[in-house]
């Protein structure tokens, strides 16, 4: 169980992971990155399995069906096209 | 099975980490999105294993359902649509997150105030994604053509706000968190959403765009509290923090902060009219072939037109041409050029035009002054020197290309119409420029043929 001030340290540190990790980052990345971040919570999709799994009612059921099949797309389509994108970046020293 | 859980979901969120941290070069960032992946798969995949659960079945119909339906449209979407695209599966992960929300909230089982608070919070940030995210897409799909504005539109907007963070803090504060009372709550969220994008003008979408991302991972990393899961709260945060700096980089590019861009109505009023001395000054292709065959430099200068005339295929043949005769080709890319970051250079990867020969801002501005021609196309207000001279034009402070240094600018352009911002470009004006009217790729076609007969 994260709790309490253990939960607030994570959630400062990541912050700062976050920060630090994109903070010098070629103008020519922003898409890819944009989009690679944008692929990242795609996670959220455990959590929407983790919610579906526990829904007992059908509303709750029908809920978590629409956040997983959501999550999912999420997930997939964001790195379907992160990976379209980087897939293109050629430089003329060094092919591919 | 929980240790294996666990540990599965911390190697998730390093290779999360070590994958972002890979995208920010160019030389590993195809091996980056990789990694990202690989962490996603083993979370996902050991998330079937999680105590407890139920209706297996449906959720695999459910991944199934949403992931065949992504992975197809994110083959078959044309680089051009890439932006709306990407705000809608943005959109999709605000919605998952307020999903859980809305079953956490039925179920009503929280072990402390802060988790209801925190999932709330989730649930409001989340659907404000959502909903934001599909009008985005609606609008840069053309399904929304143009930006709704009305009289009292903040006041209303502020309103709705206000209710709706009102209602979340009764919800906290009563624990009711029965059917009718979540409909009302997370219909005011969605509405906050819908109503914010509205007014919000095209040339402003990389900001909005990059602003939903990181409210998702904000909503993602509290329901991730909620749910007590380590990997959800890391990614989240991780993106939520590097989205809003992302933001603020779009932002500044514009000289504007992001709360003027959300509350500010930029172009919609009508401001001062302002004249501009001379007239805009015609060229034929064969005029501007000659002058880009025997120039010794030229900076190629793309804008948002050149992603609705698809020119960019035709625009590297240009550059080929240009590079056979011997002549130093540059593009030159404004950071909120086109409609979400690093937009052009995505079209410009796509029409195999290597990332060396792409300059920002800050490399390439000195160079002007040494270019013999520049030519823009489908660009506007990012070469419009007013922002530099005029300190009452509503595009003043914000940093652009300095093409009206160079000895002679072609701009290649539909009609004669105003940029976004409605203001009138003193480039189009000045003595060194003259304009090509005609299709982007229409005429970057006919630049090549008549370039290739000199």
């Amino acid at each position: 169980m994260i709790e309490g001030f253990t939960a607030l340290y994570i959630f400062m540190l990541s912050a700062f992971t976050g920060y630090e990790v994109i903070s010098r980052v070629p103008v020519i990345l922003h898409t890819p990155l944009m989009s690679g971040s944008n692929f990242v919570h795609g996670i959220v999709l455990v959590g929407a399995m983790v919610a579906m799994g526990h829904a007992s009612t059908t509303l709750e059921l029908a809920i978590g069906f629409i956040g997983v099949a959501l999550a999912a797309g999420n997930a997939v389509g964001g790195f379907v096209v992160t990976e379209r994108m980087l897939e293109m970046f050629k430089s003329d020293k060094g092919k591919g | 099975m929980d240790i294996l859980i666990q540990i599965s979901y911390f190697a998730a969120a390093i290779l999360f980490i070590l994958g972002l941290r890979r995208m920010s070069s160019p030389l590993t960032a195809r091996t980056g999105i990789h990694w990202a992946g690989a962490g996603m798969l083993v979370a996902t995949l050991i998330t079937f294993f999680w105590p407890g659960m139920e209706n297996y079945l449906l959720m695999t119909a459910a991944i199934f359902v949403g992931g065949v339906a992504a992975w197809w449209t994110g083959q078959k979407v044309s680089m051009t649509d890439m932006p709306q695209m990407i705000a809608l599966y943005n959109g999709m992960g605000g919605g998952a997150a307020g999903a859980i929300a809305a079953v956490e909230l039925l179920r009503g089982e929280f072990h402390s105030g802060i988790f209801l608070t925190l999932a709330v919070l989730g649930a409001l940030i989340g659907s404000i994604s959502f909903s934001g995210s599909l009008i985005a897409f609606a609008k840069l799909q053309g399904l929304i053509r143009k930006p709704l504005r009305f009289p009292l539109q903040h006041a209303l907007n502020l309103l709705i706000f206000a209710l709706a963070v009102g209602y979340g803090g009764m919800l906290v504060v009563t624990g009711d968190t029965s059917g009718i009372n979540l409909l009302i709550f997370f219909g005011l969220a969605l509405g906050i959403g819908i109503l914010k994008t509205l007014p919000i003008g095209g040339a402003d979408m990389p900001v909005v765009i990059s602003l939903y991302n990181a409210l998702t991972g904000l909503a993602v990393a509290f329901e991730g509290f909620v749910l007590n899961n380590a990997a959800m709260i890391i990614a989240g945060t991780v993106v939520g923090s590097a989205g809003t700096l992302l933001t603020q980089l779009m932002a500044r590019a514009m000289n504007r902060s992001i709360g003027n861009v959300l509350f500010g109505s930029f172009g919609g009023e009508q401001g001062v009219e302002e004249s501009v001395e001379g007239a805009m000054k015609p060229i034929d292709v064969t005029d501007a072939s000659i002058m880009m065959a025997y120039a010794e430099r030229v900076i190629i200068i793309p804008g948002y037109g050149m992603a609705v005339a698809q020119a960019q295929h035709k625009i590297k043949e240009l550059m080929d041409v240009l590079l056979a005769r011997g002549i130093d080709v540059k593009f030159a890319i404004h950071p909120v050029a086109g409609r979400m970051p690093g937009h052009m250079n995505v079209l410009l990867a796509e029409a195999d035009v290597p990332y060396d020969r792409l300059y920002d801002l800050d490399e390439i501005n000195a160079d002007f002054g040494r270019t013999d021609v520049a030519l823009v196309i489908g660009a506007n207000d990012v070469v419009n020197p007013m922002a530099r001279s005029n300190p009452d034009s509503p595009i003043y402070g914000m940093p652009i290309l300095n093409a009206d240094q160079a000895r002679n600018v072609i701009v290649i352009k539909r009609g004669q119409g105003k940029g976004f911002s409605g203001v009138e470009n003193a480039l189009f004006f000045a003595d060194n420029t003259r304009m090509l009217y005609g299709d982007g790729q229409a005429m970057s076609g006919e630049l090549i043929s008549a370039i290739k007969q000199l």
